[in-house]
């Protein structure tokens, strides 16, 4: 016999009936069952398979503590891993699979895996690294390696919200204690809530025929009007899962199967557990068998699911609570078992069929097991709470000497009901524990080492007393060592069940108390939670927003091609085609007539104030102080270990304000930069750094015809080379606003950088296009510009350089030597890293006549096949439009960076050649800049 | 999750915050000599104490710097101040 309905008890609605499937066979059960419940119900014993050996499971726990029935489930669209069945609320038409089996649970074809135990023992994985080669075990180990698979595609919609609340006081738990606890402190007038993993509060009071006169579910019923009467708020369905820093303890809230839970970041002022104890596993040979359990887990599925779990349940029990537990056992013949000594074996194979004791057997179609109870300590530990070893209870109970957290009840080791409710109200009110009237003990069995019969420790690992007793023999005796070579407590129940049995194991094996042996560390989160709660609305553009253009629906209507560059949404190129030849065409255009580009990610940092001038300086690699107002200087910001860390350009406004143009992708790092060293290290009163780069979005014209477009948009400045040479910057107008125009170039051809104010940009850009049109002149991507400012060998930061380039090795060594002032990075310039002569430099790459564009990040090799190494590699690779020939940069080592030497190169095994020379291939004199 | 007080914003998630450096660190005056060991000093060790630490941090929402003291082995904050007024 095994499981069956019981007609009446428990929370579910008989009324109704839900279908499901386990392992493509169909089933019933009511509203208010588990998948466990609903499985036992009809008499399911073999729920799962274990982990290692493939050996048949049934349920141990009736809650969270279940180690061993763990199924993949659908229902609909939505697919879910690794989904404890225990703990899994049945919804019609659930498609349930049992993990780790194959075809199902009941048979499965691996089963034949636990012949060979004596081959896989605790530290196998080891020893395999060791001898004799982990490779030959290491495909079929991954394969039949992990639980559940995951099916499909990611789930739509399936988000978890994530919210904030506070309040006075969290009860964590509605059992007895915890009602009690939330009822006293609400109508103290504290606000509390009351938060409950099950959908129904009460805890284990169903498993009691009446309290105080009534039924456990009216007295439920009352508790509840009256904490909602004195204003407290009661959370069920969620589960309390980690206790973080300053006092946040984190609520998953179930909503349904196909939802994801909600997390809600409780922070509570006060924290009382109430969070009830567990059944400690005795440990006996076989003790695996489908139809062991947990004593109590079968007074809750009586109790709470109206489910008997067997008819004629043996019952190993060694503590002074068992009468109560076994108060909602009236429905089956109990047979009391004393096994004094000796160590029982369960009989059976799929299903326990009896319980030997010495010589004797008895015949049962369940063996209930408590040897003793352990309080739930989860979430005290992960408060920093200690613990201690209460050694009449034999377990660990709180030491109760944290300020905000307090344990009551079973979770206090306090079992007895009354004790339980007179303990929560006084501490709720803050007032003195009072002593208990009922004293409890317990008396767990010894586990009896060196038996040739296995007896498990942890069901989910399959962790036997054989593998504790060879970890103690090859001397992995501290718990956290145990722990990591048996891989006890480390399956999804982290151990609920197993780690006292293993502690209790590995005392034994030492001959010494448990206590002394310690416990491993209790982690968040409690149960197993999908990974969606943690990251809820931290997805997509919300986790990562793009930067916009004002002139992106201009943009737009131009047929952009829009990109994400350097964390802005910019355009790549204009219109539909071959992207690398639409780039190449913008390209070339932009040296016959000019393009037209939204350069409006440009960095526009200003620095103002009576020390602006010497904070620049400082900031700045080049010197800055003798910058004339209206003039425009290029420049490197190291960091402190001298690495370039931005290259730009400067501009002064005035004797105190300058204009910093840093890279696009970089403002926000550089303000910060900026602000760090305004704050800590100068006098913050007299420099002021202020982010305009959103308020003045630009237009650059760049070409030979730019001066001509620019001229059209009658901004009332002189355009002519004398009167506005290269580097310098103006004030003009456009349509009656400000407009600053700055000739600056990363083409290497005439350009005017226009920055208007954001509601005149869009007529600028309509503007200056209308006046180019007629001269060949059209919008430019971000693409073409890569080409074009390759072309003249200038750099991007961190393409054309890495975390190691300085300045020296740009070529750009005059402030290092010459310098007077302090400036950020100016020692680490002077390091034996800094000045070692093999440094990488960077130079130009040519390719032989007629081969193609080098790979970019191919490496420049010297050496035989087998001994390679890397002297440097490619940094930028185009083939230039302008030139007719590929152009390419790189960083090299400087004794192979000489103009002429030949190179090797390689990439993903193919080779090139290569010679180096001058960065800039385009117009090298520089004539077309100044025109 | 860690709560800090910004003397300008008040008390805010932790994830408004960034670490900044321990405080009291002065740049060694680099107009003048400065040994191998002194700059690497300045640039790499962090005392990284446990018990109790003073550090500058950023509050990133407002951009303001200031000092805060906390017990880096109880994650207790023992309270901020303004880096402008520390700084005199």
């Amino acid at each position: 016999m095994s499981g069956s309905r019981l007609p009446s008890g428990g929370l579910i609605d008989r009324g109704r009936t839900l279908s499901f499937t386990f392992d493509g066979k169909a089933y019933t059960g009511h509203p208010g069952d588990t998948l466990a419940s609903a499985l036992l119900a009809n008499g399911v014993r073999v729920m799962g398979r274990s982990f290692k050996y493939h050996r048949p499971r049934g349920v141990w726990g009736a809650w969270f503590d279940d180690p061993n029935a763990i199924f993949n489930i659908r229902l609909g669209d939505v697919a879910r891993p690794n989904c404890p069945a225990a703990t899994t609320l049945l919804e019609d038409g659930m498609e349930a699979r049992s993990v780790n089996a194959f075809p199902n649970a009941g048979f499965d074809i691996k089963g034949g895996l636990d012949l060979f135990h004596r081959f896989l023992s605790a530290g196998f994985y080891y020893k395999m690294f060791m001898w004799p080669d982990w490779h030959l075990f290491e495909p079929a180990i991954r394969k039949m390696a992990g639980l559940g698979a995951l099916e499909g595609a990611p789930l739509d919609g399936f988000h978890a919200d994530q919210r904030h609340d506070a309040c006075d006081l969290l009860v964590v738990g509605g059992g007895a204690a915890g009602l009690q606890a939330a009822l006293s402190a609400a109508r103290a007038g504290q606000d509390v809530v009351l938060v409950d993993d099950h959908p129904e509060l009460g805890g284990s009071l169903y498993q009691l025929a009446e309290i105080d006169g009534q039924t456990p579910s009216d007295w439920v019923a009352t508790m509840h009007a009256a904490i909602i009467e004195a204003d407290g708020r009661i959370l069920t369905g969620a589960t309390a899962f980690g206790v973080y820093d300053h006092q946040m303890i984190g609520l998953a809230q179930e909503r349904g199967f196909t939802r994801a839970p909600a997390l809600i970041r409780m922070r509570a002022r006060r924290c009382i557990l109430a969070t009830g104890a567990l059944d400690r596993p005795a440990t006996f040979a076989m003790n695996d068998r489908p139809g062991v359990m947990s004593l109590n887990a079968a007074a809750e599925f009586a109790g709470r699911y109206g489910v008997l779990v067997g008819q004629t349940p043996a019952v190993l029990a060694h503590h002074s609570m068992v009468q109560a537990q076994l108060a909602a056992l009236t429905g089956s013949e109990t047979q009391m078992i004393d096994a004094g000594t000796k160590t029982p074996e369960a009989l059976g194979r799929k299903s326990v069929t009896g319980l030997r004791v010495g010589s004797q057997t008895h015949i049962c179609d369940a063996v209930l097991n408590s040897a003793g109870l352990m309080p739930i300590v989860h979430l005290w530990r992960h408060a920093g709470g200690k613990l201690t070893w209460d050694e009449a209870a034999q377990a660990f109970v709180p030491d109760n000497a944290l300020d905000w957290m307090q344990a009551v009840g079973a979770a206090n080791g306090t079992f007895d009901l009354d004790d339980a409710l007179a303990e929560a109200e006084a501490v709720a009110l803050g007032a003195d524990r009072p002593a208990r009237n009922v004293q409890y003990t317990a008396n767990p069995p010894q586990p009896a080492l060196g038996s040739k019969k296995r007896q498990w420790i942890d069901y989910q690992h399959d962790v036997t007393l054989k593998d504790i007793e060879l970890a103690a023999r090859e001397n992995y005796v501290s718990v956290e060592h145990l722990k990591r070579y048996t891989t006890l407590g480390m399956a999804s129940d982290q151990g609920k069940t197993s780690n006292v049995a293993g502690l209790s194991a590995m005392a034994r094996l030492q001959g010494k108390e448990i206590p002394e042996v310690g416990t491993t560390t209790f982690r968040p989160p409690f149960v197993p939670l999908p990974m969606e709660l943690y990251r809820g609305h931290h997805r997509g553009a919300q986790f990562h927003p793009l930067k916009r253009l004002p002139l992106e629906p201009e943009h737009r209507a131009a047929g952009a091609a829009l990109g994400e560059y350097g964390g802005w949404l910019r355009p790549g190129w204009y219109g539909t085609g071959d992207p690398h030849d639409i780039a190449q065409s913008e390209a070339l255009m932009a040296r016959h007539s000019a393009a037209i580009f939204d350069g409006s990610p440009l960095g526009k940092i200003e620095v103002m104030g009576p020390d602006a001038e010497a904070f620049v300086n400082f900031i700045y690699y080049n010197t800055i102080k003798t910058l004339k107002p209206g003039a425009i200087r290029y420049g490197f910001m190291l960091t402190e270990g001298g690495v370039v860390y931005d290259d730009g350009v400067i501009a002064r406004m005035g004797a105190n304000r300058f204009v910093i143009s840093c890279s696009s992708s970089h403002v926000d790092g550089v303000n910060a930069m900026l602000e760090a060293w305004r704050q800590d290290g100068h006098d913050p009163e007299r420099t002021l750094v202020h982010d305009t780069t959103a308020n003045w979005p630009t237009v650059t014209v760049t070409g030979p015809m730019a001066r001509q477009i620019v001229a059209a948009l009658d901004l009332g400045v002189d355009l002519s080379a004398q009167a506005f040479p290269h580097m310098q910057w103006r004030d003009g107008w456009f349509q009656g606003a400000l407009a600053r125009i700055s000739r600056v170039s990363f083409t290497g051809d005439v350009s005017f950088e226009i920055s208007v104010p954001v509601h005149k940009v869009t007529a600028l850009w309509q503007a200056a296009l209308a006046s180019g049109a007629p001269l060949g002149a059209g919008p430019m991507g971000v693409e073409a510009l890569s080409i074009l400012r390759a072309e003249k060998g200038y750099l991007i930061i961190g393409k054309d350089t890495d975390g190691e380039t300085m300045p020296h090795d740009l070529g750009f060594t005059v402030p290092r030597l010459k310098k007077s002032s302090a400036f950020v990075g100016d020692r680490g310039l002077h390091t034996e890293n800094a000045n070692r002569d093999n440094r990488r430099r960077l130079v130009g790459l040519s390719v032989p006549k007629g081969a193609d564009p080098l790979p970019t990040g191919a490496h420049v090799v010297s050496g035989p096949a087998t001994a390679r190494r890397s002297h440097g590699y490619v940094t930028s690779s185009y083939h230039s439009p302008n030139l007719d020939r590929p152009i390419a940069l790189g960083l090299v080592e400087a004794s192979q960076a000489e103009t002429g030497t030949k190179l090797e190169i390689q990439h993903l095994g193919a080779g090139y050649q290569a010679t180096v020379c001058a960065p800039c291939a385009f117009d090298p004199e520089g004539e077309r800049l100044h025109a | 999750m860690q709560r800090f007080p910004c003397p300008f914003c008040g008390l805010r998630d932790e994830r408004e915050f960034h670490f900044a450096g321990p405080a009291g660190k002065v740049r060694p005056d680099t107009t003048k000599a400065v040994s191998a060991e002194d700059w690497a000093d300045y640039l790499y060790t962090q005392p990284n104490a446990k018990g109790v630490v003073r550090e500058v941090w950023v509050h990133t929402t407002c951009q303001e710097y200031f000092v805060m003291e906390r017990n880096s082995a109880t994650m207790e904050v023992l309270g901020s101040t303004a880096l402008r007024k520390d700084a005199s």
